[in-house]
């Protein structure tokens, strides 16, 4: 007797443990499943275009600034034309920047979603 | 040969410039013949995968990526045209940047080793990956044929040889080095060579600046030279947009960026590493626009002769002088050496891997003809064809990986209704149409006016069509999702802590890497 008391102890404690983990229905590719991972992509998808679209808009935007405002192509700051100073300079840490803040942004979608999806 | 070119050729003492390259080809070899050893064991693909870090891994992919085009043809490109020309390392930097938020962790997830492999996996059809690597071959050879051009270029500046030798020494040397196993995948010594170049630019810029300043700092007499937009060229708007298009997109699609990838143990070391490259690749491409600025006030000559790829070989020489000069030059020659190498050793193992796999049907035989195959076309392409500015060439290469690649990436990735049958379409009709824009412009150019702007640059229009021809057969063509797309997407997205089935799927050429 004494020993079946022992071997049911963490039978009970599994059975208190949902019976279906998230990653099963991933696995299982159930609709529940397909909703997780749904989200997941979503949410990196988002994160993407928000990086690629403020990218675009610096980059694309850039051309067309001297294109409209011809002024600004002459334009000297601090003895540097402004375009080299932009181009030739801080546009590089500025790519630096920005992927830092994208790693980290993306790091934090992932572990929001293991925590998720093995609560 | 002019008075005024044999003025600008006697600037470079042949010794010296001879030394660089000299100790850059033998150490090379050297790393060749008798690394084999020393690359088994170290092997970063088959054992030392884990424990590569990302700063290592990045500089690995710096020292691959930094060409011919960027160490000598934006510094050339920037003292003919100007400030436009300053778009193209901006390209090539931020290009990382689009690679790292669309595709760099979902990629490394996905376990493909080529283009051709992600293209299999994804939409589960040998139709697609055949037609992958027939583009992965053509992106290839386009890009090695401007490193054999330069190499001949800098061989004839340093000393007076006709320009096919330093084109059929790169072609030996990378070829052999390429059989023996030595350059195949040391991360080291591809590490090795991001931090050579970068010394070999940074260190002459700082005495160039210093005898600039000594000079009295003049700056540049011609104003249109400084101006965005105005750089003499046609149609400067649309060719600047469709410039920064192809740098943008095409980088993620070039076949020797990739494979470095493989070498993450995960996606989330993929992003890092992505990262570093871009703070890497930053720090270099700050130097050309110093070479470019100090070429047009103290070489203009450069121009006139067409030989502005040499700027940054013939500018110590012209502007320090004496001993430092030509120790300078040696380092310049050399790191220039380098960039051909590494760029080229890369590309070869990158095009050979494909023919050898997908083209030969696989074997150390296939290999064996394969690289003899990816180096023997470009050169020979890099001799028939006329002279354009290294970087246009490479410029070029980076339109059709955009036309291509980048739609079947991003659209593979994110977008699960994508076909088979669509990504065919998009293949052929957006790498086709970039492929004979280019063909036209080597072959048959230059030409003038709009035509010639749209063939030069065609990234502009060959993008959208291959993006809306991808989807819109997608489309079309629902039934014929593949029937893995579901588990394919949680393979790519998920993070490698989860504990969920990613599927079985191996590329085809594993048996290869699993045996070692």
């Amino acid at each position: 007797m004494k020993r079946r008391v022992t071997v049911t102890g963490p039978r009970r404690s599994a059975a208190a443990r949902p019976r279906y983990p998230a990653t099963l229905e991933i696995d299982e590719q159930t609709r529940l499943g397909e909703v997780y991972m749904r989200s997941l992509i979503r949410s990196q998808l988002r994160l993407a275009v928000s990086v690629c679209t403020v990218t675009g808009c610096v980059i694309g935007g850039l051309p067309l600034l001297f294109l409209v405002f011809p002024v600004l192509r002459g334009l000297d700051v601090l003895g540097i034309p402004f375009a080299w100073l932009i181009l030739a300079g801080l546009i590089y840490p500025a790519f630096v920047v920005c992927a830092w803040w994208y790693v980290r942004q993306a790091e934090r979608a992932e572990r929001d979603f293991a925590e998720l999806v093995e609560r | 040969m002019s008075l005024a070119t044999d003025l600008q050729a006697a600037r470079i003492d042949p010794v010296y410039g001879l030394g660089g390259v000299a100790l850059v080809v033998a150490a090379t070899v050297l790393i060749g013949v008798f690394g084999l050893r020393l690359s088994r064991t170290t092997s970063d693909f088959y054992v030392a995968s884990r424990t590569v870090s990302p700063l290592l891994n990045a500089s690995a992919i710096g020292g691959e990526y930094l060409s011919a085009a960027s160490f000598l043809g934006i510094a050339g490109l920037i003292l003919a045209y100007g400030a436009d020309m300053l778009w193209l390392p901006v390209g090539w930097t931020g290009g990382y940047l689009v690679l790292l938020v669309l595709i760099s962790a979902p990629l490394r997830r996905s376990g493909a080793y080529t283009l051709p492999d992600f293209a299999e996996t994804r939409l589960e059809s040998t139709t697609v990956r055949r037609i992958a690597s027939v583009l992965v071959i053509l992106i290839g050879w386009l890009y090695l044929m401007p490193q054999m051009q330069s190499a001949g270029l800098v061989l004839r500046t340093v000393v007076d040889v006709p320009a096919w030798v330093g084109g059929v020494l790169v072609a030996v040397v990378v070829a052999v080095n390429v059989l023996s196993g030595g350059m195949r995948s040391i991360t080291f010594v591809q590490a090795f060579q991001y931090w050579l170049k970068l010394t070999a630019l940074a260190v002459p810029v700082i005495f160039l600046v210093l005898a600039w300043r000594h000079d009295g700092a003049p700056r540049v007499v011609d104003p249109a030279w400084v101006l965005p937009l105005a750089s003499g060229r046609d149609h400067p708007v649309y060719a600047t947009y469709s410039l920064i298009l192809a740098t943008f997109l095409g980088t993620m699609g070039l076949p020797h960026v990739l494979v470095r990838f493989y070498t993450n143990p995960d996606g989330r070391a993929a992003r890092r590493t992505t990262l570093a490259v871009l703070a890497l690749l930053g720090a270099f491409y700050l130097m050309p626009a110093v070479y470019g600025a100090l070429g047009r006030i103290y070489a203009p000559d450069l121009v006139a002769q067409g030989r502005t790829d040499t700027v940054v070989l013939t500018l110590p020489g012209t502007l320090v002088g004496g001993t430092l000069g030509d120790l300078l030059t040696a380092l310049v020659t050399g790191g220039a050496f380098a960039a051909f190498l590494s760029t080229s050793s890369g590309l070869t193992v990158s095009v050979a891997g494909v023919i050898g796999q997908d083209v030969l049907g696989g074997g150390v035989r296939a290999f064996r003809i394969a690289t003899l195959c990816a180096v023997l076309v470009p050169l020979g392409l890099a001799l028939a064809a006329r002279s354009l500015a290294v970087a246009d060439v490479v410029g070029l290469a980076f339109a059709v990986a955009a036309s291509s690649f980048c739609p079947l990436l991003v659209l593979g990735i994110w977008w699960r209704r994508l076909t088979d049958v669509g990504a065919i379409a998009g293949l052929l009709v957006g790498g086709g149409l970039a492929c004979a824009a280019v063909a036209v412009t080597i072959i048959g150019g230059p030409f003038g006016g709009l035509v010639g702007a749209l063939l030069a640059q065609p990234a502009a229009w060959t993008v959208p069509i291959a993006f809306t021809v991808m989807v819109a057969v997608s489309l079309c063509t629902p039934r014929r999702i593949p029937a893995g797309a579901a588990r394919t997407m949680v393979r790519l997205h998920a993070p490698e802590s989860l504990d969920v089935n990613r599927g079985d799927w191996r590329p085809n050429g594993g048996g290869n890497r699993s045996s070692h």
